[in-house]
């Protein structure tokens, strides 16, 4: 085979590389390697000049390999590449050698020594793209269908751009409605608007979407395959209502004799069990829940299938599978509160709430028709304690992050709470006020100055019930007084955690999660709407607190990300991928047990191993361990890596 | 710079692509100082790195190879950290029947936002290394 004609630009990168590395000595040292038939160095490859300067060697030269000393691959990889396979090369006959991030930046002191690195560095790169062979992206099928997991706020919104965008959404939602916990909240901050009216329209919009399909009381039980062509298969849990029978009458509900604090009113009130979660639930359609019912734990008890006028109700339903086809996946799954005790000081006790609770007291739509009464003995409080901070920003008792939401939803409580009860008094404890958006801070100043609520700077160190009354102790840090209350109800104001199914979730989707749950992002700045697995993106809650209007924002974004995908007739996938050599291969199958995508499989009959080229990733694993070396993984032989190493460790002097 | 007689010791270090390899990037966008003795070789996950080619870099005269990896749990690759772990770990055990100590292969995780750690990592791997001494397949080989 003839020897590659190989081209190597050393960039400067202004002083960047420059100013640590002798690009003049590097490009001595290269010139006469074999291979190398021109060597150039410019100030700035990446600029216009920079890229004539590439295309003219290219052209004049003849060249055939390209290596670019410069920044990270990360950076300009595609930019060169395109600019190679414009000059009629193959991309992968271009290669990087990264001599700013890794060399120039960290070694600033001695130039000498990192100038011999740089040299060592690209050396490298040039035995790598001497045995790079051309390579072309194999083209995937699209499946033009979206999944989104969790049908909260995030969830419906991104389900609507797309579906508005022209394509379809499997919609699943884990809960018997969709709606999330928006649906639970009374009113909105800074404008005070009734939520419920804000979001039951919505829900009732994706429900009837023609390209939305729902999946309520489902969950993901397996997903496998990849961008452009996933397939996953759904548990419907078995709701023991016939969905096609049931017309919603609702007769059911008030015939069960059970009653277990309902999940929706966050334990303040009950239900039986059989159950809509609340009354605008979408779909309207009751559930029985397996673990209260009587009939369903060895009772008697048919009283529902006695009132059910269409016999909808079907002890005998069990969970079905759903199969789906499809192209891109939202991970959507929102938040619950902090459970149990980064809450150990403030005394378990009736009226001790965490602020959904109080958002329940609040709403309208609640039993108690919009008056508070605290959950004791329904007594209007006169005195209400909101401590904020709890469980949030304290890495001994419970999160190290900020909640985010907690001090615009305290503030909006405090001032719900003078709105109904006008003569009683409001205090919050806080730790700093952070109400940085879009007419936050001025709401908060109103909170303060127009409804006197009460602002003390500092921790409550103890709750306590005294007789009639909730003692607090706190403390104000501003005053440097400590503080003592007699409250009628304590409101807490607990962090927001991730769903506690989202790290199951992730492991499946084969995502990545941070130690908390939150779902991890391509990147923390630039990559926000995406995970690292290609056709995975992410709404709301699920990767990080955030209110309303950033969820709406962020679900938006990541639906804009598909819709792009979307807009392409096909996909391309990196074809350096795993190769068997048939005539080599003796079928012992390690392969097929090391490949994590199942990507590898035997042909039945010359039991020779087969690569699904559209499958694997590229890891490189089978080919390690591949006992007579019949697996090579493309652009990565061991032929390649044994001259790289044998130039990385030459005469360091 | 090298003071001249003084051991620099040669360090070839495997990096994941999704990982150390963006440790490194961002250890270098920091601005963090580490000794340039490590010749790094991108790869596309640690569960591509042969244990011949660790063998044949200390062959070679190599004093010392690290290979890093995404941390466990956060392999882009699923479990090829894992696979790199295991075969690392027996790798060892015959190193010293052919006269290396396996104080000179050193596997770590380092995910790509730890900038700080890969910097701290190659400061002790040189300076371990350099207490170790040149590799003594170097002397064999000379004589």
């Amino acid at each position: 085979m003839r020897g590659k004609r190989i081209g190597v630009f050393v960039c400067h990168c202004g002083l960047n590389i420059a100013g640590s590395v002798d690009v003049v000595k590097v490009i001595e040292q290269i010139s006469n390697y074999p291979g190398v038939t021109h060597a150039e160095h410019y100030i700035y490859m990446c600029s216009d000049p920079g890229q004539e300067i590439v295309r003219k060697a290219i052209r004049e030269k003849n060249l055939d390999g390209v290596v670019m000393s410069n920044c990270s691959p990360s950076l300009h990889e595609h930019t060169f590449r395109n600019l190679v396979t414009s000059e009629g090369l193959n991309p992968y006959h271009c290669e990087i050698a990264n001599i700013r991030e890794q060399c120039s930046w960290p070694h600033l002191a001695d130039k000498e020594t990192a100038t011999k690195k740089a040299v060592a560095i690209t050396k490298t790169v040039i035995e790598k793209v001497r045995r790079n062979l051309a390579l072309t992206p194999m083209v995937v099928p699209l499946t033009k269908k979206v999944l989104i997991i969790g049908a909260g706020i995030a969830g419906m919104q991104a389900a609507m751009d797309i579906a508005d965008g022209g394509y379809e959404v499997v919609l699943v939602e884990k809960t018997p409605t969709i709606g999330g916990h928006a649906t639970q909240l009374s009113r909105t901050f800074p404008t005070l608007e009734n939520i419920t009216d804000l979001v039951v329209p919505v829900m009732e919009k994706v429900a009837a979407h023609p390209n939305i399909r729902l999946h309520v009381y489902s969950e993901v039980e397996e997903i496998s395959g990849y961008v452009g062509n996933f397939q996953v298969s759904l548990r419907q849990k078995t709701s023991f209502v016939d969905r096609e029978k049931c017309n919603y009458c609702g007769l059911c509900l008030g015939s069960c004799p059970v009653t277990v604090p309902a999940e929706f009113e966050r334990g303040l009130f009950s239900r039986g069990a059989i159950y809509l979660p609340f009354l605008q639930a979408v779909p309207p359609r009751p559930v029985i829940d397996r673990q209260s019912c009587l009939h369903l734990n060895g009772g008697c008890c048919r009283a529902c299938q006695d009132v059910c006028p269409v016999q909808a109700i079907d002890f005998q339903q069990s969970d079905t599978i759903v199969e789906e086809k499809v192209g891109a996946i939202i991970v959507a799954t929102g938040y619950e509160l902090y459970p149990g005790d980064g809450t150990d000081e403030y005394a378990s006790d009736a009226d001790v709430i965490d602020g959904l609770q109080f958002e329940r007291l609040l709403a309208s739509s609640s039993s108690t028709n919009g008056e508070i009464n605290r959950p004791s003995d329904g007594k209007v409080p006169r005195q209400v304690v909101f401590i904020q901070c709890v469980g949030s920003r304290d890495p001994e008792h419970g999160v190290a992050y900020c909640s985010r939401v907690c001090c615009m939803s305290t503030a909006k409580q405090a001032m719900l709470y003078k709105k109904a009860v006008p003569d009683g008094q409001a205090y919050v404890f806080y730790m700093d006020i952070r109400s940085d958006a879009k007419g936050y801070e001025e709401f908060v100043q109103r909170v303060m100055d127009e409804e006197k609520v009460l602002y003390l700077r500092g921790k409550v160190s103890r709750v306590f019930r005294d007789g009639e009354y909730l003692k607090v102790w706190g403390v104000d840090t501003l005053a440097g007084k400590d503080v003592e209350i007699s409250a009628d109800l304590v409101v807490l104001a607990t962090a927001i955690v991730p769903n506690p199914g989202a790290k199951d979730l992730a492991r499946k989707l084969n995502i990545i999660s941070d130690s908390y749950g939150f779902i991890t992002e391509a990147h923390i700045k630039l990559r926000p709407m995406e995970t690292l697995t290609a056709g995975i993106y992410l709404a709301g809650v699920a990767q990080w607190p955030r209110d309303l209007p950033d969820t709406i924002s962020s679900a938006s974004g990541a639906a804009s990300k598909i819709l792009s995908l979307f807009s392409r007739k096909e996909l391309l996938h990196a074809p350096t991928v795993a190769v068997v050599d048939a005539e080599v291969c003796n079928g012992c199958g390690q392969c097929v047990a090391v490949c994590a995508y199942k990507a590898i499989e035997l042909d039945a009959r010359s039991k020779v191993a087969l690569v699904n080229e559209a499958v694997c990733e590229g890891c490189g694993a089978c080919a390690v361990t591949c006992p007579s070396k019949a697996v090579q993984h493309k652009n990565w032989t061991p032929g390649q890596l044994f001259e790289i190493i044998n130039v990385a460790i030459d005469e360091y002097v | 710079m090298a003071e001249v007689g003084q051991f620099e010791p040669v360090i070839v270090g495997f990096f994941c692509n999704w990982c150390t390899a963006a440790a490194a990037d961002l250890a270098g966008t920091s601005r963090m100082q580490y000794p340039p003795n490590i010749r790094p070789i991108r790869v596309m996950c640690s569960g591509s790195v042969d244990p011949v080619y660790v063998l044949r870099a200390l062959l070679g005269g190599a004093d010392g190879v690290i290979i890093g990896g995404c941390p466990p749990g956060d392999c882009h690759y699923v479990s090829g950290n894992y696979k790199a772990r295991r075969r690392m770990a027996i790798l060892k055990t015959i190193l010293a029947t052919v006269g290396l100590e396996e104080e000179r292969v050193w596997v770590r995780w380092i995910s790509a936002a730890e900038g700080a750690r890969f910097s701290r990592t190659m400061n002790e791997l040189t300076q371990a290394i350099k207490k170790l001494g040149p590799n003594p397949m170097k002397k064999d080989w000379s004589i």
